[in-house]
C-alpha cells in the first residue's frame, strides 16, 4: 500500500517504524553505516575508533513514577552507544519548546538532565533550544546526540548473534512502558511501579572488560519491547532463536497491569535494559556477574540462538507449546475485553 | 493474581492435556466462539500441544471482527464531523471501512480518543464542554450492560453533549445461523466465559438441546480451556449433549440478572448487520426511544449502508468456521495486521490476526 500520510503507527518502533526507515530514509540517505541500522555508527577517525548515536524524546506525560524526560534523554543515548561496546564521552542536546510551557517545569527537567548526566559521568557539551507557537509543539520535545569511543578490537553488533549463544536479560521486562501507559489511561495500578531508566553502559563496561569476545550482540529493547527487540538481532544475524516463557524476567505488578490493560508484556518499551547474546560457555559466568551489579541483579538467560530458519523467534510457552514471537506491529493497543 | 498464576500452573496443564490425549479417541471438530478464547489458545501454544484429530475452528465470537464495513464507514463520518470527538476502544482504531480507518481519520487531524470504558467516555463529555463526545459501540453482552448504565448516567446527570452509536450485538442469533449450516458439522462448543457471566451458563440450554450440540462454558486460562476441552470430548465419547460449566469461579448457572437488567431497560433487540453473515434478526442492540437523545444515529441523522466485503476476502468464510486464514489468498500477502484488508487480521482477537502473529502452522 502506498504511504499517504504519517500515522502514529510509524512511530512505534515496530514494523510501520521499519518500513518508513526502509521505504524512504534509506532510500534517499544510503550511507552503508546508516544502513546498518544499528543502535548507533561506529567508524575510525586517524587514530581511534568512535561510536555515534542520536535519539528524540517526545514522551507524554513529562514527569512520571521512576523517571522524567530529561533522564531518559541522557540515558537513551547513552545506551544506543553502550550497545556497541562504547564508551559514551560527550552528549547534545536540543530543545524544541512550546510556548506556554512553564518555567518551573523546565528547570525540573534540566536539573533532572544534570543530575543524570553527573550520575552517568558523560557530560552535555553542546546545545541547541529553539521556541514554537502554542499548539506547534506539545510542551518540549528534545534531541541528544551522544559520542563514544570503541575499543579496536571490539565487534560487537546486531549481526553477530551465532547458534549456540546464550540470550540474556538484564533484568524484568515492561516497567517504563506499562508505568507510561498506566499513567495515560489514568489507571492507578496498585504496587511499586516505576519506569526502569537507566544507563548501562557502566555494565556493559563491565561485562566486556571480563568477557569480551565472547559477547556477540548486545541491544536495548526500548520501543517495540523485548520481542521486536529479538526479531531485529534474529534477521540480522541471520539466524532463528528460541525463547523460554517460563524464563522471562516480569514484576507481578507489571504482569497484574498488563491484564487489567489488556498488554503484552513481550512489547512494552524498556528504558534500562539490555539483551546480551553470549557464548554458551561464558553465560553462566556472565549472569553471576550481571546480578552483582544494581543493573542487572535480575538478569535471566531467557533463550538461546539457533542455526535457521534464519529470522524466526519461536517462544516456547510455559505450558510447554510453541509458538512464533513476532515483531511489534503499530502501536500496542488494549483489548476490548 | 493467584487465580491466574494457578490456572497457568505448567504441571496442571501437563497433566490435563495427558488426560486430553487418552480421552481423545476419535476426531472432533470443536468451536471456540470467543475471539479472547482464540488469542488465548494462540498465546499460550495451545494448538502445538492437541491431541491429533481434535480440530479447533474460530467462532464470531469477536466484536470487532464481525462489525460491518457499514458501521465502520459510519464511525469515520462520524469522527470527521466538525466538533465532534469520537470516544473508541482500542481494537477499533486500525479496521478498515471502505474509506480507510479511524487511525487514517485521526491521521487527517479528525479528534479520536481511546477510552477503557464507556464511563470514561461521558467523563469527556465534561471535560469538551464545547464537542459532542460519540461513543463507538462495538461488543456482546459482557460490554453492553456497562453502556447500557452510561447511558443512564448520562441521563440522571443530564448531558447533553454526549451521545452513543451502538454496534452491539447478541451472540446466540449467529450460533444459530452457524449451527444450522450442514457444512460445518461441529461436535462441540467452547463456549465464551465473558459473554456466560452476563448470560448465566443456563442460557446455552436451548441451543444444547436443539442442536444436539455439546456446550461448555470455559474461561481464559491454559488450565481452563484445557479442562473445557475435555469436558467436551467426554461428552462426544459419550454421546452426550449437555450444558456445561468449566468457569465456575466467574460464571454462574443465572449469569448476572441485574446486568442483563440494566441493558434490557436501555437497549431493545433488533436487526444487526454482521460482517460476514449478514442481516441477523434479534442479533443487535438498539437505543430505547425513551432515551433516543443518546443514540447518535437519530442525532446525527446517519444510518450505516451495507457494503460489500473487500475483493478477494474471505474474513466471512472464515467467521463462519468454513475456511482458515491460510486459505485465504491475502492472508500474511496483500493483508497483514500494519496494513489490514479484513476485520479478523486487524482486531488482535481475529482470527486472521491470531495465525499471523503466532504462526498457526506450528
Amino acid at each position: 500500500m502506498k504511504l499517504k500520510q504519517i500515522m502514529l503507527d510509524h512511530g512505534s518502533g515496530g514494523l510501520a517504524s521499519q518500513e518508513l526507515i526502509e521505504k524512504l530514509f534509506l532510500r534517499y540517505l544510503d550511507h552503508p553505516l546508516l544502513a546498518d541500522m544499528e543502535d548507533s555508527a561506529v567508524f575510525s577517525v586517524p587514530g581511534t575508533r568512535l561510536a555515534m548515536s542520536t535519539d528524540s524524546y517526545v514522551v507524554d506525560p513529562l514527569f512520571f513514577p521512576g523517571g522524567d524526560i530529561g533522564q531518559l534523554a541522557v540515558h537513551g543515548t547513552i545506551n544506543d552507544l553502550a550497545m556497541r561496546g562504547a564508551r559514551p564521552l560527550y552528549l547534545s542536546l536540543a530543545f524544541i519548546l512550546e510556548e506556554g510551557l512553564s518555567y518551573g517545569e523546565l528547570e525540573k527537567i534540566i536539573r533532572s538532565i544534570a543530575q543524570a548526566s553527573k550520575d552517568a559521568a558523560v557530560p552535555i557539551i553542546t546545545g541547541d533550544t529553539k521556541v514554537v507557537e502554542r499548539g506547534k509543539a506539545d510542551k518540549i520535545f528534545i534531541n541528544s546526540t551522544g559520542l563514544g569511543v570503541v575499543a579496536p578490537d571490539c565487534q560487537i553488533s546486531l549481526t553477530r548473534a551465532r547458534p549456540g549463544d546464550k540470550i540474556i536479560i538484564s533484568g524484568p521486562m515492561g516497567d517504563h512502558g506499562l508505568t507510561i501507559m498506566s499513567q495515560r489511561s489514568g489507571l492507578s495500578l496498585s504496587g511499586d511501579l516505576a519506569s526502569d531508566t537507566m544507563p548501562l553502559h557502566g555494565l556493559v563496561e563491565q561485562l566486556l572488560d571480563e568477557f569480551g569476545p565472547a559477547i556477540h550482540t548486545l541491544h536495548d529493547p526500548t520501543r517495540g519491547g523485548v520481542a521486536t527487540g529479538l526479531n531485529e538481532i534474529a534477521s540480522h544475524s541471520k539466524v532463528a532463536l528460541e525463547i523460554m516463557e517460563a524464563a522471562l524476567p516480569i514484576r507481578p505488578q507489571v504482569a497484574a497491569g498488563c491484564e487489567i490493560l489488556g498488554l503484552d508484556p513481550l512489547y512494552l518499551a524498556n528504558e534500562g535494559k539490555v539483551l546480551i547474546f553470549v557464548a554458551a560457555d561464558k553465560a553462566q559466568g556472565l549472569l553471576n556477574l550481571a546480578h552483582s551489579r544494581p543493573e542487572g541483579r535480575e538478569a535471566a538467560i531467557i533463550g538461546q540462538v539457533q542455526e535457521g530458519p534464519a529470522g524466526r523467534v519461536s517462544l516456547i510457552t510455559a505450558i510447554g507449546g510453541s509458538r512464533l514471537l513476532t515483531p511489534l506491529q503499530g502501536q500496542p493497543l488494549p483489548r476490548i475485553c | 493474581m493467584k487465580h491466574l498464576s494457578e490456572f497457568r500452573d505448567p504441571s496442571l496443564s501437563r497433566s490435563l492435556l495427558a488426560r486430553l490425549r487418552t480421552t481423545a479417541t476419535r476426531p472432533a471438530r470443536i468451536m471456540e466462539v470467543c475471539g479472547t478464547h482464540t488469542m488465548a489458545i494462540f498465546h499460550h501454544g495451545l494448538r502445538s500441544m492437541l491431541p491429533q484429530g481434535v480440530e479447533l475452528i474460530s467462532g464470531p465470537g469477536c466484536p470487532v471482527c464481525v462489525t460491518s464495513g457499514g458501521d465502520i464507514d459510519a464511525f469515520i463520518k462520524i469522527a470527521s464531523r466538525k466538533n465532534v470527538r469520537v470516544a473508541i476502544f482500542g481494537d477499533l482504531l486500525r479496521v478498515p471501512g471502505n474509506n480507510g480507518s479511524l487511525a487514517d481519520a485521526a491521521a487527517s487531524g479528525a479528534k479520536v480518543e481511546l477510552v477503557y470504558s464507556a464511563m470514561d467516555a461521558l467523563a469527556l463529555a465534561e471535560k469538551y464542554p464545547e464537542e459532542l463526545i460519540v461513543f463507538l459501540s462495538v461488543g456482546f453482552e459482557t460490554t453492553s450492560p456497562t453502556v447500557a448504565a452510561t447511558i443512564l448516567a448520562a441521563s440522571q446527570t443530564e448531558t447533553r453533549n454526549f451521545c452513543v452509536y451502538t454496534s452491539n450485538k447478541t451472540i446466540d442469533p449467529a450460533l444459530e445461523l452457524l449451527l444450522n449450516d450442514p457444512d460445518l458439522q461441529l461436535d462441540g462448543l467452547l463456549c465464551p466465559g465473558h459473554v456466560a457471566t452476563i448470560i448465566g451458563a443456563h442460557a446455552f440450554v436451548p441451543m444444547a438441546q436443539r442442536f444436539k450440540i455439546p456446550c461448555v462454558i470455559g474461561g481464559f486460562e491454559p488450565a481452563d480451556i484445557i479442562s473445557a476441552l475435555l469436558l467436551l470430548l467426554e461428552q462426544v465419547n459419550e454421546g452426550r449433549h449437555e450444558v456445561e460449566n468449566g468457569y465456575e469461579r466467574a460464571v454462574s448457572w443465572q449469569g448476572n440478572p441485574r446486568a442483563r437488567e440494566l441493558s434490557a431497560k436501555v437497549f431493545s433487540k433488533g436487526e444487526s448487520s454482521w460482517r460476514g453473515l449478514g442481516l441477523l434478526a434479534k442479533s443487535g442492540l438498539t437505543i430505547r426511544d425513551e432515551y433516543s437523545r443518546y443514540d447518535a444515529k437519530e442525532r446525527l441523522g446517519i444510518t450505516a449502508k451495507e457494503v460489500p466485503e473487500p475483493a478477494g476476502c474471505l474474513c466471512g468464510a472464515i467467521l463462519r468456521g468454513q475456511k482458515q486464514p491460510p486459505h485465504c489468498p491475502l492472508f500474511s500477502k496483500g493483508c497483514t495486521p500494519a496494513s489490514p484488508i479484513g476485520p479478523c487480521m486487524v482486531s488482535s482477537e481475529g482470527t486472521c490476526a491470531a495465525w499471523h502473529r503466532y504462526g498457526g502452522q506450528q
